[in-house]
């Protein structure tokens, strides 16, 4: 292949690994915005989204809806709906208690729910991967010598398509702005008669919402789910959202797509290749939270003594 | 001169909350900052003992620039503070709190914890003695194994300022001390800032709303209005100053000595 | 009672004493018996009798056991001195002890150095280890430490998997056991006073430290850092000497295991093991050292005793943090209230 095809092949690879960045990366922002805490159990509800879309595609299979893309679209729309539920009740059993409580507990906290998550579907699946069997084909186009198929260009369109969504909504409807003024002074907000309680439920309920929609897209892509999944985009995703700046909604967009590139293009680097890929992609994570833990987009905090 | 200002000036993004600000304490003295509400005196205080690092000007204690130096570096020089929200160390008792303040004048490291040799168990006795002795001092020593946070209010203003003394500074930096006093309580706060300067040579450098006891105890004033020095001079001159009355409106405080 | 000066009866006294928890009671008599030095050592004394002559009454299977919790208890006050004393989050715990592990083992297998020689190497690549990772991100706020410190247990995982040195995914394998003063180091037994040396040296030592200059500016650290910086306290170095301490500790407890275990692999160090150890800190109560030495016990114990649950460790051990985060965060082990 020539540069210019090796170029536009990653470009490729990197825009859609940055979008399931993306995504999942949204989730991690907003909620660090509106709670101050790192949800750890956010990637496990990525793979969660996965293998929830999985069953409910195969049971598609056997009905007239199919497991083409009408199966999938409405299984995608069932999935983000039923993880985006999931989402809020964690939230209201393991994070509400502990609203006031130390950082560290909320962090322990969050560690015990996605144990739990991943945990339980591994005894589910027995610890094995699921193939992930879809009626789609392998039918696309080609750019130069680059074949890129109708699957991976829906994908990375619906991504974007998502994350715009969400622009859309935290910058043009009250409750976005009551997201981001939560973000600022929970207690002034509550003063304030906002519904604070609900306000974060919706915020869980989006970011799940996103993740599930990724965790689907990566078992369409991928072709298959295990229940570690989460695990590396976790960090892949926290990455994402740090190099755009935490907290900062389009931050995460931006940094998904950036890591997912660098990732792409990084692999090709004769040293590093795909075995050292996770190693360099963390390291890029210690570096920017080293040199610049506020991100691209970030905006500085200063405490007031 | 123990504490000279130079041309301070602290920016915030587009707000300026200190804008050139110059002064000199004198050493031995009890001088005051006082200034209406947001006029940037305790981002003064934090910018002093090295909370916030200014963009311009300089702060030279003793002669020796500490602008750079980081918070536990300028306490060791000699300059200690007091918060304004009060910020013990609250699941821990009276003693524990103001043992921390003799932190920085010891050295015993991990070696000396495990082993125990005798300079380590010298050091932990003369910890312990100085902090009874301030703690006497301020009028704290019967509660001294009492959680911190199960203390009254005026209790615990005076483990801060235990705490303070502690780390047996030069230049004590008091943030205003006598915020949610009574009036006993303020008379006896005006008693123990002379006795830090008479008796233990300490200069004091403090920051209050209350008028009446700043003009009381202090023997000069300086007054910042948005982040600017507006004045200085003795309690008459600053009382009459008509820059400061405009900036205050002559509000009158209540429970004003 | 009387207020002495107004002569006032104040009513609030009644309140202040809380309300008839027997257990409290109970709890705070036992501690008060423990404070009489007597009793402390001799209740200690009979206990390592006990546990010195363990070997000659019981199994190998029991033996092996033991071994086991022993090291958890040197691991876990390792990482307790980290979180419990410091009060930062580390989730890569596991990486020190890799670090103390594959030290022994390439010095024993590639370069055929003594054992015993090793040690001291060990605990200088955990002294390196501490500081490269301490040293940039210790002035991280506590949430993004603890995916730093995640970061670098897997960074560190995924090295020792793909280099060679280390063995590649199988690890390394055949390392030869020591001697000590001739006696070759071979049956559980020896690793069992080893590894109970050990953990009585890393109760003593964390005991000391907790009542020490050191110990006493974590616990101002941990209640409220900025005053502590502002009344002397130097917070990134005391943070740092934390993370060194703790890895020692770890580095350690990972040599011996190289040569009891005779082999290591990357998969004795996933993020598994690190919760794990996370687990027995928060369980017993974080910073209270006989807390952690129980949850040490039960970490260990507990799928032992309960064998039937396998698979569903993971997902029980997940499910006990949560409730413990939610109904008692201070762990298990009771506090004074005197």
């Amino acid at each position: 292949m020539s540069l210019q095809e090796i170029v536009i092949q990653q470009l490729f690879n990197g825009l859609l690994l940055g979008s399931f960045y993306g995504l999942v990366a949204l989730g991690y922002s907003m909620v660090y915005g509106i709670i101050k805490l790192l949800n750890f159990a956010h990637a496990d509800i990525y793979m969660v989204g996965g293998f929830c879309s999985l069953t409910i595609l195969t049971f598609f299979g056997k009905t007239f809806i199919g497991n083409r893309w009408l199966g999938i679209v409405i299984s995608m729309l069932i999935t983000m709906i039923i993880v985006g539920l999931l989402g809020v009740i964690i939230e209201r059993i393991a994070y509400k208690p502990l609203r006031n409580a130390p950082r560290l507990s909320l962090l322990i906290t969050a560690l015990g729910v996605s144990m739990i998550l991943y945990n339980s579907v591994m005894v589910i699946t027995a610890g094995e991967y699921r193939a992930y069997k879809t009626g789609l084909g392998y039918e696309g186009f080609s750019i130069g010598s680059v074949f890129v198929t109708h699957t991976q260009a829906i994908l990375i369109v619906a991504a974007v398509a998502l994350m715009l969504v969400l622009h859309l909504f935290i910058t043009r409807t009250m409750y976005g702005k009551a997201m981001r003024a939560i973000s600022m002074d929970l207690d002034c907000c509550r003063l304030m008669g906002v519904n604070v309680n609900k306000i974060i439920a919706l915020t869980f309920f989006i970011g799940s919402m996103l993740a599930a929609s990724a965790g689907m897209m990566a078992g369409v892509y991928y072709g298959s789910l295990h229940f570690f999944m989460g695990f590396v985009i976790g960090i892949k995703a926290f990455t994402s959202a740090v190099i755009g700046g935490i907290g900062v909604i389009p931050g995460a967009m931006l940094g998904g797509l950036l890591l997912g590139l660098l990732e792409s293009f990084g692999t090709q680097i004769p040293f590093i290749g795909s075995e050292w890929k996770d190693v360099f992609s963390f390291s890029i994570l210690i570096l920017i939270l080293i040199f610049k833990p506020t991100g691209l987009l970030g905006k500085k905090e200063s405490e007031r003594m | 001169m123990i504490l000279e200002v130079k041309d301070l000036t602290l920016r915030f993004g587009g707000l300026t909350a200190v804008n050139k600000v110059s002064f000199g304490i004198e050493e031995g003295s009890i001088e005051s900052l006082i200034g209406p509400n947001g006029a940037g005196k305790t981002s003064l205080f934090n910018c002093l003992n090295g909370f916030y690092r200014a963009q311009e000007g300089d702060i030279l204690f003793e002669g020796k620039s500490v602008m750079k130096l980081k918070p536990h570096k300028i306490t060791a020089l000699g300059m200690a503070r007091t918060f304004q929200n009060l910020r013990l160390f609250k699941n821990l008792t009276v003693m524990e709190n103001v043992m921390s303040g003799m932190h920085c004048r010891t050295s015993a490291g991990v070696a000396g914890a495990i082993l125990r040799p005798p300079s380590q168990k010298a050091e932990e006795k003369r910890i312990r003695d100085v902090a009874m002795e301030c703690m006497d001092f301020v009028g704290i020593l019967d509660k001294k194994d009492r959680l911190a946070k199960n203390l009254p209010y005026g209790d615990q203003r005076r483990v801060e300022w235990a705490r303070a003394l502690a780390t047996q500074p030069k230049l004590l930096l008091l943030d205003e001390p006598a915020a949610g006093l009574n009036y006993d309580e303020k008379m006896q706060l005006i008693e123990l800032i002379r006795r830090i300067r008479n008796e233990r040579k300490i200069t004091v450098f403090l920051i209050e709303h209350d008028m009446g006891l700043v003009m009381k105890v202090s023997e000069k004033i300086f007054v910042l209005d948005y982040g600017v020095k507006i004045a200085e001079g003795t309690a008459q001159e600053v009382q009459n100053n008509p820059r400061v009355i405009e900036a205050y409106l002559g509000k009158e405080e209540e429970n004003a000595v | 009672m009387k207020d002495k000066q107004t002569g006032l009866q104040t009513v609030v006294d009644k309140k202040a004493k809380k309300i008839d928890n027997p257990f409290v009671e109970l709890i705070d008599k036992f501690y008060v018996l423990f404070d009489n030095k007597r009793v402390r050592y001799s209740v200690l004394a009979a206990l390592l009798a006990v546990l010195l002559y363990l070997p000659m009454i019981t199994s190998m299977y029991f033996m092996e056991v033991m071994t086991n919790v022993w090291f958890h208890v040197v691991v876990c006050l390792g990482l307790n001195i980290i979180v419990g004393f410091a009060g930062l989050l580390s989730l890569g715990y596991a990486a020190f002890f890799a670090v103390g592990a594959y030290t022994t083992g390439i010095l024993i297998l590639h370069y055929g150095v003594s054992f015993w020689l090793t040690l001291p190497v060990s605990v200088l690549m955990a002294i390196i280890a501490g500081l490269a990772i301490g040293g940039p991100t210790l002035k991280l706020r506590s949430d993004y430490l603890a995916i730093v410190t995640l970061g670098f247990g897997e960074i560190t995982r995924l090295a020792a998997r793909n280099l060679d040195i280390t063995g590649r995914a199988t690890g390394l394998v055949g390392i030869e056991r020591p001697t000590l003063f001739g006696m070759a180091m071979v049956k559980i037994n020896h690793f069992y006073y080893a590894f109970l040396i050990l953990a009585v040296l890393a109760i003593f030592i964390s005991y000391r430290l907790q009542d020490s200059r050191l110990g006493r500016a974590w616990k101002c650290i941990r209640e409220d850092e900025d005053a502590a910086e502002a009344m002397g306290i130097n917070v990134v170095a005391a943070r740092l000497l934390a993370f060194i301490i703790g890895s020692v500790f770890g580095a350690l407890a990972g040599s011996f295991m190289a040569i009891k275990m005779t082999a290591i692999s990357p998969e004795s160090f996933l993020f598994t093991q690190s919760v794990m150890i996370l687990l027995a800190v928060v369980l017993g109560g974080m910073g209270k050292i006989p807390g952690v030495v129980l949850g040490a016990f039960a970490v260990v114990v507990f799928p032992e005793v309960f064998r039937g649950i396998g698979k569903y460790r993971m997902l029980i051990f997940g499910a006990v943090l949560l409730v413990l985060m939610i109904y008692r965060p201070q762990g298990l082990w009771p506090e004074r209230h005197t």
